[in-house]
């Protein structure tokens, strides 16, 4: 009950959940536990297509039996939550819960709201081409702002911990967060009368309890989740991490050059990319890499926060181990890869593990790793590409078979003669182009550059998907003149940036593309000619 | 009932008098049935009455007992031409299904059976898909109640209410000659509660009976010059016994309150979310004594002239509380009351708004918009705190929508029509009623309309042309089954239609519960299932026929185009099969864990992507749309775009694999196969295996460290 009322009342929970994450077993346990405890309990819900991973809520109303007694009526109980009336709401996501807060369910003066801060992505989530996650942030931020009280805990992760299914933890946390009007023993009592998975239901249970009983208001969870903050737009160099200290005489000595030459705040952003470039090449590579980096130092300043210098080196460190297949085939042969794999499907130690893998090359992908003499013609001829044909198309292969694993290692050493293959030759030529542009824009407008600089994020991916990220790059670029008449150029880069992430048939990127350039069709006409 | 079992529900259709009933409005309904000797239940599975189907369908044992004939009809209009056994005999019989669709389909019979009449008690059990979430078109069945005077009986939502309301339908529809209809709304269908149960009954009157002595009565035949008699008795006989009926047994309930100069007429399934409404606003005390008196109408047709006038006698004004739209109620209150020239005011609609769900908010502001007017007085000066869900909500919390399951079979079907559309354009697609109708949402955003359950086909009629553009329709094996067949198929190749037809062939009624239909693969007792969608399509005269299955993305892309380019005339018909994996699971998952545990060899299989090699961009996520198929953050420092991972509820489909080899996506995916209880051989392969490519990898890694 709460306190202060000496009249009994209806006590009405809701939960909000996705459809298949067990609400209606849930459900039942919290009806099985009131009755067990001398409460009159209703519930309903609205499943039908929800069933199906949409949103879903679940409404219960609780009476005490003694008091529809003593009043010698059946006290009316709702089916439905109204906003502004609700004692406890419990949400199985963190979206959820979000959505619960929306529909005016939870209010200060009386709600206490019990949320798992794990995430389940929507469909338009994870379907951006970019970056397209939610702020959890805001979400936990309203939550504390609004619920009477917030009991916030990775509910997922106890769950999977505990091997068991997400209603037992959710029915351990109300059960801890002392907020339901009967004792957490009936809810417990009721996982062992319903008898299946007991024993991990138990532990689920238990451990979700704990977690709630003991978050008073769980800062932790709500710091936890802060930790993984969204992506920034633009690097900055504080965002990165040292790498390990090197051995090699050579690995020391690039180092040396980053610590000699740059500023010691992007130190770990280029060591990174010195780093990855001697794993994907060799140490001649990597050198290239700073190389290719002190124009761009020279137009940067430390008034600046070097922002220009900690983009370009993040995104020519991506650039220049662009993944051709021999980085492909390197990295899936790799021994810490096979471990992850084991890890990722939660296989046993010495449980028999088979690895398949799916390519699927282009005769673009064949040619593109050939020596740029041999394969620019063999791309060029008609009578080649068809021949060539005849080796794309999906396979399997099985890289932790001996024939498998031997091809890929195979087709890994053909980065013996990457630095002249066709596709080195293109790409070399696109980072040397991007290059000069950043290097010519720089000096007379910072912020464009540093937007052309995170542009480079537009080109990744392997077939269409490359192919659409650089035709898009190359748009931005080719309409430079054009945008430089306006008055923001920099900002008209950044939407256009954007855009180019909504959606795949480049509607909205061509949008933008028309309206940004029109404003100055003098410019563009310029630029034409 | 398929691969789910309700033992446990049916248990409850045993309890006797006496005992108490704890469990779904819905249960209730079927145990009600029982209860009152009903000879016979038919229906059509929907949401949100396929509970009472699937528990009949598994209770056979019971229902032979009782002599009680129970069968899933092909579709709602054969349920409601089942009725026709209480046309001549004193049968009660029971039909169910989802409205106001199945109701649709049904109209043709209901329309006939209201005109002939019926002699033993017919009831129709609607579940009311209405407001949030629903899946259907927002329609009410009451407009189809007055159209053919079908009485209709809208129960408060509890479990006596409803019990005592199926009891009363029967006897309505007998002491009137006319079936009846109980609507129940999707929550009341779902509502958890109890009852104290009585004895089954077992039916007084057989279909034995009735053959053993057919009868037949010329005037209950629907033709001149007896179907001018039936209208007129039912105006004349029927209607007026019905109003009579509802009077005597007091259906509708008068409860009395102080402020006697206002009234509240409200539909009886929507009383609990009155009073609620009535008790925040101060009005009411918890246990449904109210300050304003309340006539509640648990029939809402036919409307008792006399008590609405003796309600309304020394009112100042009434409040109709009445969801849906035509306000039909307020419409017959304002007749009434002109009629007997009383002055009361009538609002409903203005306080309330014509469409939508009646919400507790939306309940709780009406009646407070409609005492503001007429009853200041009664209000509180109400010290409510403002609700204001932060704003930032609004553009933090994503919608949700339904989509496909993990593994569903449908899945790879509409990444191949994506696929496909890339290489021959935007194709227009007839979509249906089913778990595919989900294709027309992201990430598929497949289909240009839904017309009705199996009329995919049909709703793609005028877009035939000589052209050598197809329009693509969708078909569910249910649809099919229900009226597609005809309607789509057989009406395609009778009007030589050049269009293509894929029947998603996944072996059961998936949307609605997983329900057996002619096409399932299963032993299904009582039932004979096996038939061939393949066979029935080229007993009708389609020539082009392909099955597939919708896991071979490489073949159904290729049958696909085959269908899009043909030049074989007249209608293509693609069966794509794939069996429900939620089914399968259901199916398959006790038989694995058998045989895991007998020391058999089991293989499971679980996709992956590598996140080294995964650059963020996601095309894999908008072709497949998996719910398993998800992202995690980047580990790769310098990238900022999450990668696409799989969580750990993948069940091995294998389509995001496939999508990524047809689609020529990335090599980023992976499949790994757990192998429980290995052989000798294997496991002495997988050693070596291990030894040599363990060796070769160590190799590499000490050069790698070495290099750094």
């Amino acid at each position: 009950m709460v306190e202060g009322e000496t009249q009994p009342r209806v006590f009405k929970l809701a939960i909000a959940a996705l459809g298949g994450q067990g609400g209606g077993v849930l459900t039942q346990w919290l009806l099985n536990a009131a009755e067990a405890s001398g409460f009159i309990a209703q519930a309903t819900s609205v499943p039908g297509v929800a069933q199906r991973t949409g949103a879903t809520l679940y409404y219960l109303e609780f009476f005490p039996r003694a008091g529809a007694e003593a009043a010698g009526a059946d006290p009316v109980l709702a089916l439905m939550p109204q906003p502004g009336d609700v004692d406890l709401v419990v949400a199985s996501e963190l979206m959820e819960a979000g959505r619960a807060m929306q529909r005016g369910l939870v209010t200060r003066d009386r709600t206490t709201l019990v949320a798992s801060t794990h995430r389940v992505f929507t469909i338009g989530e994870k379907s951006a081409l970019g970056d397209g996650l939610a702020d959890s942030e805001t979400v936990l931020q309203v939550a504390r702002a609004t619920a009477r009280r917030l009991v916030a805990l990775d509910m997922e992760a106890l769950a999977r911990e505990h091997r068991s299914v997400i209603s037992s933890v959710v029915l351990g946390a109300l059960a801890g967060s002392g907020a339901l009007p009967f004792p957490g023993e009936a809810c417990e009592q009721a996982i062992r009368a319903s008898g299946r998975a007991l024993e991990r239901n138990l532990a689920a249970f238990e451990a979700g309890r704990a977690r709630a009983a003991a978050s008073a208001d769980d800062e932790q969870a709500a710091q936890a989740e802060r930790a993984e903050p969204a992506a920034a737009e633009i690097a900055s160099a504080g965002a990165f991490d040292p790498v390990p200290a090197p051995q090699n005489p050579r690995a020391k000595a690039l180092l040396a050059k980053i610590s000699s030459e740059f500023p010691s705040t992007c130190a770990n952003v280029l060591g990174i990319g010195v780093h990855r470039l001697v794993d994907y090449h060799n140490h001649a590579y990597a050198g290239l890499y700073l190389d290719r980096l002190l124009p761009i130092l020279r137009q940067d300043s430390a008034a600046r926060q070097h922002t220009l210098l900690t983009e370009t080196a993040r995104g020519l460190a991506l650039w220049m181990s662009y993944e051709d297949t021999a980085r492909v085939a390197d990295l899936k042969t790799r021994a810490a890869r096979f471990a992850r794999v084991r890890a990722e499907v939660a296989g046993g130690n010495g449980q028999l593990m088979r690895i398949v893998d799916y390519l699927s090359p282009r005769v673009e992908e064949i040619c593109g790793s050939l020596p740029a003499w041999l394969g620019a013609p063999l791309m060029k001829w008609r009578l080649t590409r068809r021949i060539l044909q005849a080796f794309t198309g999906g396979k399997k292969i099985s890289t932790d078979r001996v024939w498998g694993y031997l091809l890929m290692r195979a087709m890994a050493r053909t980065r013996a003669w990457r630095l002249s293959s066709l596709r080195h030759r293109e790409e070399d030529a696109r980072i040397r182009d991007w290059l000069a542009t950043l290097a010519e824009l720089a000096p007379q407008d910072y912020e464009l550059a540093v937007e052309m600089a995170a542009c480079q994020q537009l080109v990744k991916g392997y077939g269409e998907t490359f192919e659409r990220g650089l035709a898009r790059f190359r748009a931005i670029a080719e309409a430079l003149p054009a945008l430089r008449g306006g008055t923001d150029p920099a900002s008209a880069v950044r939407e256009l940036r954007a855009a180019a992430l909504v959606d795949e048939d480049g509607g909205e990127f061509a949008a933008a593309l028309a309206r940004l350039c029109e404003n100055h069709p003098g410019s563009v006409t310029e630029s034409k000619a | 009932m398929a691969e789910r079992s309700f033992a446990r529900e049916v248990e409850l259709l045993r309890l006797t008098a006496g005992e108490e009933f704890r469990g779904e409005g819905i249960l209730a309904v079927t145990k009600a049935l029982l209860q009152s000797g009903v000879a016979y239940v038919a229906g059509y599975q929907g949401a949100p009455v396929s509970h009472l189907m699937d528990v009949l369908a598994d209770a056979g044992e019971i229902l032979d007992e009782l002599g009680v004939h129970f069968e899933s009809s092909a579709s709602e209009a054969t349920a409601a031409a089942t009725l026709a056994a209480s046309i001549n005999y004193p049968l009660r019989g029971a039909v169910t299904w989802k409205s106001t669709v199945g109701t649709n389909v049904a109209s043709d019979a209901l329309g006939n059976l209201a005109s002939s009449g019926v002699k033993g008690g017919s009831l129709i059990i609607l579940g009311e898909d209405y407001g949030e979430g629903a899946s259907i078109m927002q329609e009410r069945t009451h407009a189809f109640a007055m159209k053919s005077q079908i009485w209709l009986l809208d129960p408060r939502p509890r479990l006596d209410s409803i019990v005592t309301a199926v009891q009363q339908g029967f006897e309505l529809s007998e002491a009137s000659n006319t079936p009846v209809m109980l609507m129940l709304r999707i929550r009341a269908c779902h509502l958890y509660g109890s009852f104290i149960a009585s004895d089954n009954r077992r039916p007084p009157f057989t279909a034995e009976d009735a053959l053993a002595a057919p009868q037949r009565d010329p005037s209950r035949i629907i033709l001149p010059p007896y179907t001018y008699e039936q209208e007129r008795e039912k105006t004349e006989q029927r209607w007026p016994a019905a109003v009579r009926f509802i009077k005597e047994r007091k259906l509708n309930e008068f409860i009395d309150g102080p402020a006697s100069e206002l009234g509240i007429v409200l539909q009886g399934g929507l009383y609990n979310g009155v009073l609620r409404a009535l008790e925040l606003l101060g009005l009411a005390d918890g246990f449904g004594a109210s300050r304003l008196p309340l006539y509640v109408l648990n029939a809402t047709y036919p409307l008792v002239e006399e008590e609405f006038v003796r309600f309304a006698t020394g009112k100042r004004s009434l409040l109709i509380v009445e969801e849906g739209q035509p306000e039909h109620i307020e419409q017959a209150a304002n007749q009434f009351l002109r009629r007997a020239d009383l002055q009361t005011k009538v609002l409903g609609k203005g306080p309330f708004p014509m469409a939508g769900e009646y919400t507790g908010s939306v309940l709780k502001e009406g009646i407070r918009a409609f005492l503001e007017e007429f009853g200041p007085r009664l209000l509180n000066p109400v010290t409510e705190q403002p609700l204001l869900p932060a704003a930032q909500l609004a553009s933090a919390v994503p919608e949700r929508p339904s989509g496909l399951c993990t593994g569903c079979p449908e899945r790879p079907l509409f990444s191949s029509l994506k696929l496909l559309q890339k290489e021959v354009g935007p194709v227009h697609v007839s979509a249906d009623i089913g778990c595919h109708s989900f294709a027309s949402l992201e990430p598929f955003n497949l289909g240009a309309s839904i017309l009705g359950y199996g009329l995919g086909s049909a709703a793609a009629s005028a877009l035939h042309t000589r052209g050598n553009k197809r329009p693509l329709s969708i078909m569910g094996d249910g649809g099919f089954w229900h009226n597609g067949l005809t309607s789509g198929i057989s009406n395609a190749v009778f009007n030589e239609h050049d269009g293509v037809t894929i029947i998603v062939d996944n072996g059961y009624a998936a949307a609605t519960g997983g329900q057996w239909i002619p096409s399932s693969e299963a032993d299904a007792p009582r039932r004979t299932a096996r038939l061939s969608i393949a066979d029935a399509v080229r007993g009708v005269g389609v020539r082009w026929v392909r099955s597939l299955n919708t896991y071979d993305m490489k073949d159904t892309l290729k049958i696909l185009r085959e269908a899009m380019s043909t030049r074989e005339k007249g209608p293509k018909v693609i069966v794509a099969q794939g069996e429900c994996q939620l089914n399968r699971e259901r199916r398959t998952r006790p038989l694995l864990n058998r045989l895991r545990k007998t020391g058999k060899r089991v293989a499971r299989k679980h996709y992956g992507v590598d996140a080294d090699t995964c650059t963020g961009d996601h095309s894999c996520i908008r072709l497949s749309g998996c719910p398993s198929l998800t992202v995690k953050p980047n580990p790769d420092p310098l990238r900022r775009a999450p990668v696409a991972a799989v969580d750990y509820d993948c069940v091995g489909c294998g389509v995001c694999g496939e999508v990524a080899h047809a689609a020529v996506l990335c090599p980023s995916f992976y499949h790994a196969e757990l192998v429980d209880n290995p052989g000798a051989i294997e496991r002495f392969m997988q050693g070596l295996r291990r030894v040599l490519i363990g060796f070769l990898q160590r190799r590499s890694q000490r050069k790698r460290a070495m290099a750094w």
